[in-house]
């Protein structure tokens, strides 16, 4: 059997039993994502953004869902530990795809803005919610795209109206929570209008010893003159399976950051297109991959100037230890007409071991003339001059080692605006590279 | 301190090292000298255990211990210091994580805590001092970027740093300015006790004239082929080696 017809099956039979659990908004788009997932069938290695990830293995074995939406035990303070209070952000936690309404920050948000379940937000602001749901995620194009569409009951909405500044970051914690093997398709819709800014941090957790196969699709609208930085910090366990796809769109002269940090996973992949579709705008893209034993980890990204004077700068750094396997495919397209267009895309990979392996694939495309672009890639040892110098100082292999990989990631993880996350990210990082990991502990930093 | 006997090494089967015979006592300074390539950084580097080389036949010890037994960290811990003829690079690591990770191994070692953040900080202001070692330099990436006298300069301030007992100074003088090769010397006399001792590998009579050696040692084809008092550097440097070649017999 192909790996999609038990998805076409559970359709097939519970697509009434989804429907019935899910705002009437979300029911919209399905079945027309239903046609399009039967259509495009799992990518193979052959589809050109697939070629380093086998999706149809991924979703080959059968993963419990929620489709009743059940309510899974769960408390949030319980599985995040190392919450501590006077945290410097707005705290907000979804549980499997299910945003948690019972624990909202004290403090208030600013006058009109929004962080709630789509759910709700399908009640409060329809006409928002019709407005931008789906319209950047083509269902026809990705079928990730299309079976989440085709199966969510539910996610997260954050809205930031006109010229409003969240001056705490937005901090949202994914908690993925079972008892048995479960599949996960989350949803969430960013709106940050004219002249508004906001900082979203994700976190993702996996709490159950249990294989997890999570999808999620993320639109996110950036308005002129707005500001976006959204982090993502994956901290999972080796039976997760991520499968994320990223969509922003930015109007003229809006910015946005955003950063993708895999601290610890089993099998991620992440799609992120960005389109700079009115004049001036600029993104900055990064990620840091961190993976070792047979951890996987795939970053596919376009970024789309479709108008000029528009800025790129991309820069993804991976260390890969034991067998681990890493990805980077990102091409930048700059369209006829978009003149003035500057980008900078640089993906830079360090194998700790023989058997680690890296693919790389910076691609850049221009139609137009009036642009400044430069791309590159490298793939490179631990340097073992440096090890020997650092060791006849008396520092033993493995510090020596942790240091050089340490300094290799840091000029990601400086580029964070964000002072309290990078601190954090410093942390942790080291302590990864130290096999001291524990869970949960992303989220708790503070100012 | 140290006893080198019969010592043979090579590197990638070649052999370089063809019978070293040296013993250093507390206190004392050897001078090594000889032509490039003779083999003067293949013995700083067979002492301090660079993997690279292979040892094919006898034995080294320092202070009464087997040194070729030993983890380079381990032979560093011990005791043994080597100023690199060509420092390294390592972009990203800064001096102060650097030398706080070397300091607390040792200290680790030796059984202690590690250094509180203001001792070592107060450490590192008045080692760089022994050398005038520029606090912009301090504060940057080990040796990136640092001119080639700096990197030098930086050598001795690690010496100062982890107070070895036995210091091998391989070229340390070459890349110093005049003004800079006086306060590296005078930096490294400051830091002489009379349980330390230094084999220091030159090719000028300069740095000897600071550091007084009490012996100078010519090495040529992997064999120390003589020795003597601070006067056969003098007499080197005003005849060169062809004279002592001369005296070699063939293989
Ligand atoms: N990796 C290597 N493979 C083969 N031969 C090597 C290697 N490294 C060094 N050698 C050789 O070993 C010999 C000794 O080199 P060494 O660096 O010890 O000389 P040296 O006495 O320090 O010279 P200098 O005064 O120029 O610093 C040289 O002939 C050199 O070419
Ligand atoms: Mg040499």
């Amino acid at each position: 059997m192909n790996s999609e017809q038990q998805y076409i099956d559970l359709y097939d039979r519970y697509g009434e039993v989804i429907a019935s659990h899910s705002p009437a908004l979300l029911n919209g788009l399905r079945r027309q994502a239903y046609e399009d997932f039967r259509r495009l069938k799992f990518p193979t290695r052959k589809s050109e953004r697939y070629r380093y990830s086998d999706v149809p293995a991924a979703f080959a074995p059968d993963y419990g869902l929620n489709l009743k939406r059940l309510d899974i035990p769960v408390n949030p303070y319980d599985v995040f530990t190392c919450d501590v209070p006077n945290l410097s952000t707005s705290l907000y936690f979804v549980v499997n795809d299910a945003f948690y309404d019972k624990a909202r920050p004290a403090a208030p948000l600013p006058q009109g803005v929004m962080v709630c379940s789509l759910r709700e937000a399908a009640e409060k602001c329809p006409d928002l919610l019709q407005a931008h749901y789906g319209r950047l995620a083509p269902t026809g194009e990705d079928a990730l795209t299309a079976l989440n569409t085709m199966l969510v009951q539910d996610g997260l909405f954050i809205y930031v109206p006109k010229n409003t500044v969240l001056e705490r970051a937005v901090q949202v914690v994914n908690i993925l929570r079972s008892d048995v093997d479960l599949m996960v398709n989350r949803r969430v819709l960013v709106v940050v209008e004219e002249g508004a800014q906001a900082r979203i941090l994700f976190c993702d957790h996996a709490a159950d010893d249990r294989a997890f196969l999570a999808t999620q699709v993320v639109e996110a609208f950036v308005g002129e003159n707005a500001r976006l930085e959204l982090y993502e910090l994956e901290e999972t366990h080796v039976k997760n399976h991520r499968f994320s796809n990223l969509y922003a769109r930015q109007a003229a002269y809006s910015t946005t950051v955003f950063a993708g940090f895999t601290l610890h996973n089993g099998f991620t992949r992440n799609r992120t297109d960005i389109v700079l579709a009115g004049r001036g705008a600029e993104t900055s893209l990064y990620g840091c991959v961190i993976a070792d034993q047979e951890q996987h980890v795939d970053n596919n990204t376009l970024i789309d100037h479709q108008a000029p004077d528009s800025h790129s700068t991309e820069l993804y750094k991976y260390v890969l230890d034991d067998r681990a396997t890493g990805a980077f495919a990102g091409r930048v397209l700059v369209r006829a007409g978009a003149q003035g267009v500057t980008s900078q895309e640089s993906n830079a990979n360090l194998c700790a071991t023989k058997e680690a392996r890296m693919y790389t694939q910076p691609m850049l495309e221009i139609y137009a003339d009036d642009v400044k672009c430069s791309h590159g890639s490298t793939v490179g040892q631990l340097d073992e001059q440096a090890l020997f110098y650092m060791r006849q100082r008396g520092i033993a292999p493995e510090e020596a080692r942790t240091l050089l990989k340490f300094a290799f990631v840091a000029q990601v993880l400086d580029v964070l605006k964000l002072d309290a996350l990078r601190d954090r990210l410093h942390y942790l990082v080291e302590k990864r590279f130290r096999g001291e990991l524990g869970k949960c502990e992303g989220c708790k930093f503070r100012k | 301190m140290l006893e080198i006997k019969d010592l043979h090494a090579a590197i990638n089967g070649k052999e370089i090292l063809k019978g070293i015979d040296l013993t250093v006592r507390p206190g004392e300074i050897h001078a090594l000298m000889g032509l490039n390539g003779a083999g003067k950084s293949t013995l700083s580097n067979v002492l301090v255990g660079h993997p690279a080389y292979e040892v094919t036949r006898g034995s080294v010890t320092f202070n009464g211990k087997d040194l070729l037994a030993l983890s380079p960290e381990e032979r560093s811990h011990e005791g043994l210091f080597l100023s690199f003829q060509q420092p390294v690079e390592i972009p990203g690591v800064s001096m102060v994580n650097f030398m706080r990770a070397a300091l607390n191994a040792k200290r680790k070692y030796q059984g202690l805590e590690p250094m509180s953040a203001g001792d070592f900080l107060k450490l590192m202001r008045e080692k760089r001092r022994i050398v005038e070692l520029d606090s912009k330099l301090a504060n940057r990436s080990v040796n990136e970027g640092f001119s080639g006298g700096e990197k030098k300069r930086n050598e001795i301030f690690q010496m100062a740093v982890l107070e070895p007992l036995f210091s091998i100074l391989d070229e340390t003088d070459s890349g110093l300015d005049v003004d800079a090769l006086r306060i590296v010397a005078e930096g490294f006399n400051k830091l002489r006790t009379p349980e330390t001792s230094a084999l220091v590998i030159t090719h000028y009579q300069r740095l000897l004239d600071y550091l007084r050696p009490d012996f100078v040692h010519v090495l040529i084809g992997g064999r120390i082929v003589r020795s003597g008092g601070p006067e056969l550097a003098t007499e080197i440097e005003n005849r060169g080696f062809d004279w002592i070649k001369a005296g070699i017999p063939e293989e």
